[in-house]
């Protein structure tokens, strides 16, 4: 009986192990992956970067300019986190199982959440590129739609978790649907929604590099400008710049969450 | 008149004691840095509002523009300058590309997920794997992509590599949580009776967070085929994300991108509900 539990275990692992292994076949086909070239680029890259891939010292000239994109990368990420957060709070409040006025709003405010999460910010950015050009409102747009999309997901489970029982209590009481919303179900949910905001705008941060990539704007225009013209130096400086405020703003959201958590 | 005394010092009472509302908000540290974090961020917002660069843009008639683009990109979606056929590859393509980097940042990131989980190995090499990985995140993906294509070329193994460092900081972090989670008793239990690192590895760490595992590992997948859409555009990549990039900045054919887009989209939310499936099914 043991001998035959054990046999079916190793039989089940050996089935998924083989496929696995016929998928990545496929993939590694279908994406003309080179494996060989695969593990001989790793030590290339790490020579490459460790020869060429510092900033020097000329390169800090350029530093007050970088500084500059950076901080209109920054305000554009924080802006559009924020007002897709008040967006997706109300959203996420008439979706959500809970607090929602009737099921007929509540799928249909989630699946609006749903196409716009979908989506990536990046074919956001090349379908917003038309009629707003190489303007900060791409970017500001396409991560508003990104982060509202996926702030309301987020926002709905919350709420889910955070509120139905005292949603319940407090709709026993006689109390109104605004007043269980203002008194109950915001407060309780406001500290894991803080938290979900401020992973939002660490991502946002990171996806306005390549947006800024896609549509020239924002530091990583600046990242290819120079990469572009093999200023590898000056390129190297941008990706610091950007691993040290990456790192600031998760040191601050993580003292945050401490906090209120 | 004592009667009378008494009577005076009870209206005397009621009148020292106006009627206030009961206090329902403590002021605490919690509540401060709350408010303080939604003050700045408003204050950030508006400040930011007054400081974009709109280069001269009719906001009202750019506003315009984009409905009347997203109206015929949804609505009139056409294939000009491939198939359909052509298209579902490509989609294979892309799809390709995440499942390797999954592959490969899942394997990668078991390892180092072990390393970086307190209760597995020591406080110092924790702490040191633990900072490289926040580092290597830090890092926007397509930063890695471009810096792996100069030594490698731009193409697939550029893209998988560099999206690959991503995928093990991400893993790592969510496997070795998961690890930490690990009973204390169960590893001392283990210990007592002569089991090797190895064997506690294999006989109770792995398999009490193999349910994690699995749901987070599916999670980045989903991350990655996003990304490696994004790859195909600012990368040379291949894959969809390639055709999804020509469409808009060399042709301008806002009807060709809704036809990927429906394809994106598909793949995206086919991918979401696989994802529910699994997460009802593991727990």
């Amino acid at each position: 009986m043991q001998a035959d539990f054990f046999a079916k275990k190793r039989r089940n692992s050996l089935a998924f192990l083989l496929a696995l292994a016929g998928v990545t076949l496929i993939a590694i086909v279908v994406t003309e992956y080179d494996v060989a070239k695969g593990f001989t680029s790793v030590p290339d890259a790490v020579a490459w970067a460790l020869g060429n891939f510092y900033p020097t010292q000329e390169s800090l000239v350029k530093l007050p300019g970088i500084i500059d994109k950076l901080v209109e990368t920054l305000l554009v990420s924080i802006a559009a986190t924020t007002v897709g957060a008040a967006a997706a709070l109300l959203f996420a409040i008439l979706g959500s199982n809970t607090t929602r006025v009737n099921a007929f709003f509540g799928s249909i405010s989630r699946g609006i959440a749903t196409v716009f999460r979908n989506i990536d910010v990046a074919a956001w950015a090349m379908i917003l590129l038309f009629s707003f050009g190489q303007s900060s409102l791409t970017g500001y747009f396409a991560l508003f739609f990104g982060s509202f999309g996926f702030l309301t997901r987020s926002f709905v489970e919350t709420i889910d978790e955070a509120s139905s029982g005292s949603v319940e209590a407090l709709r026993a009481t006689g109390a109104g649907y605004f007043s269980i919303i203002f008194h109950s179900v915001i407060p309780s949910s406001m500290p894991q929604m803080i938290s979900w905001v401020l992973f939002m705008i660490e991502t946002n941060i990171r996806s306005a590099t390549l947006i800024g990539l896609l549509t020239g704007s924002g530091i990583g225009f600046t990242f290819n400008l120079y990469y572009k013209s093999l200023n590898y130096d000056v390129a190297a400086l941008v990706v610091l710049v950007i691993v040290a405020a990456i790192l600031c703003i998760e040191a601050v959201s993580n003292y945050v969450r401490r906090v209120i958590l | 008149m004592e009667a009378n005394g008494q009577v005076t010092t009870a209206g005397q009472l009621v009148k020292q004691r106006p009627r206030r509302q009961i206090r329902v908000k403590t002021w605490n540290r919690s509540t401060v840095v709350t408010r303080a974090t939604l003050l700045i961020l408003a204050g950030l917002t508006v400040y930011a509002f007054f400081s974009f660069d709109y280069k001269e843009i009719d906001f009202v008639q750019a506003m315009l523009a984009t409905f009347a683009n997203l109206k015929s990109m949804f609505l009139e979606p056409h294939l000009q300058r491939f198939t359909f056929g052509h298209a579902l590859y490509q989609v294979l393509v892309t799809l390709g590309l995440a499942f390797l980097t999954t592959l490969f940042g899942a394997v990668i990131a078991v390892f180092f997920g072990l390393l970086a989980a307190e209760n597995l190995s020591s406080k110092w090499v924790s702490s040191v794997v633990k900072g490289v990985v926040a580092f290597i995140r830090a890092v926007p993906t397509v930063l890695w992509v471009l810096i792996f294509a100069v030594a490698a070329g731009l193409g697939s193994v550029a893209a998988v590599i560099g999206m690959t460092f991503h995928s093990v900081s991400y893993l790592v972090k969510a496997y070795s949580e998961s690890f930490e989670e690990l009973d204390k008793g169960v590893i001392e239990a283990l210990k007592a009776s002569g089991a090797g690192w190895w064997q506690i590895i294999f006989q109770a760490v792995l398999p009490s967070s193999l349910t994690y595992m699995i749901s987070w590992t599916f999670l980045r997948f989903e991350i990655n085929f996003a990304v490696a859409v994004a790859m195909g555009a600012a990368a040379g990549a291949g894959g969809i994300g390639f055709d999804m990039f020509m469409a808009s900045n060399f042709y301008l054919d806002i009807r060709e991108i809704g036809a990927i887009t429906y394809f994106i989209l598909a793949v995206a939310i086919l991918l979401e509900i696989t994802a529910a499936k699994l997460k009802k099914r593991l727990t």
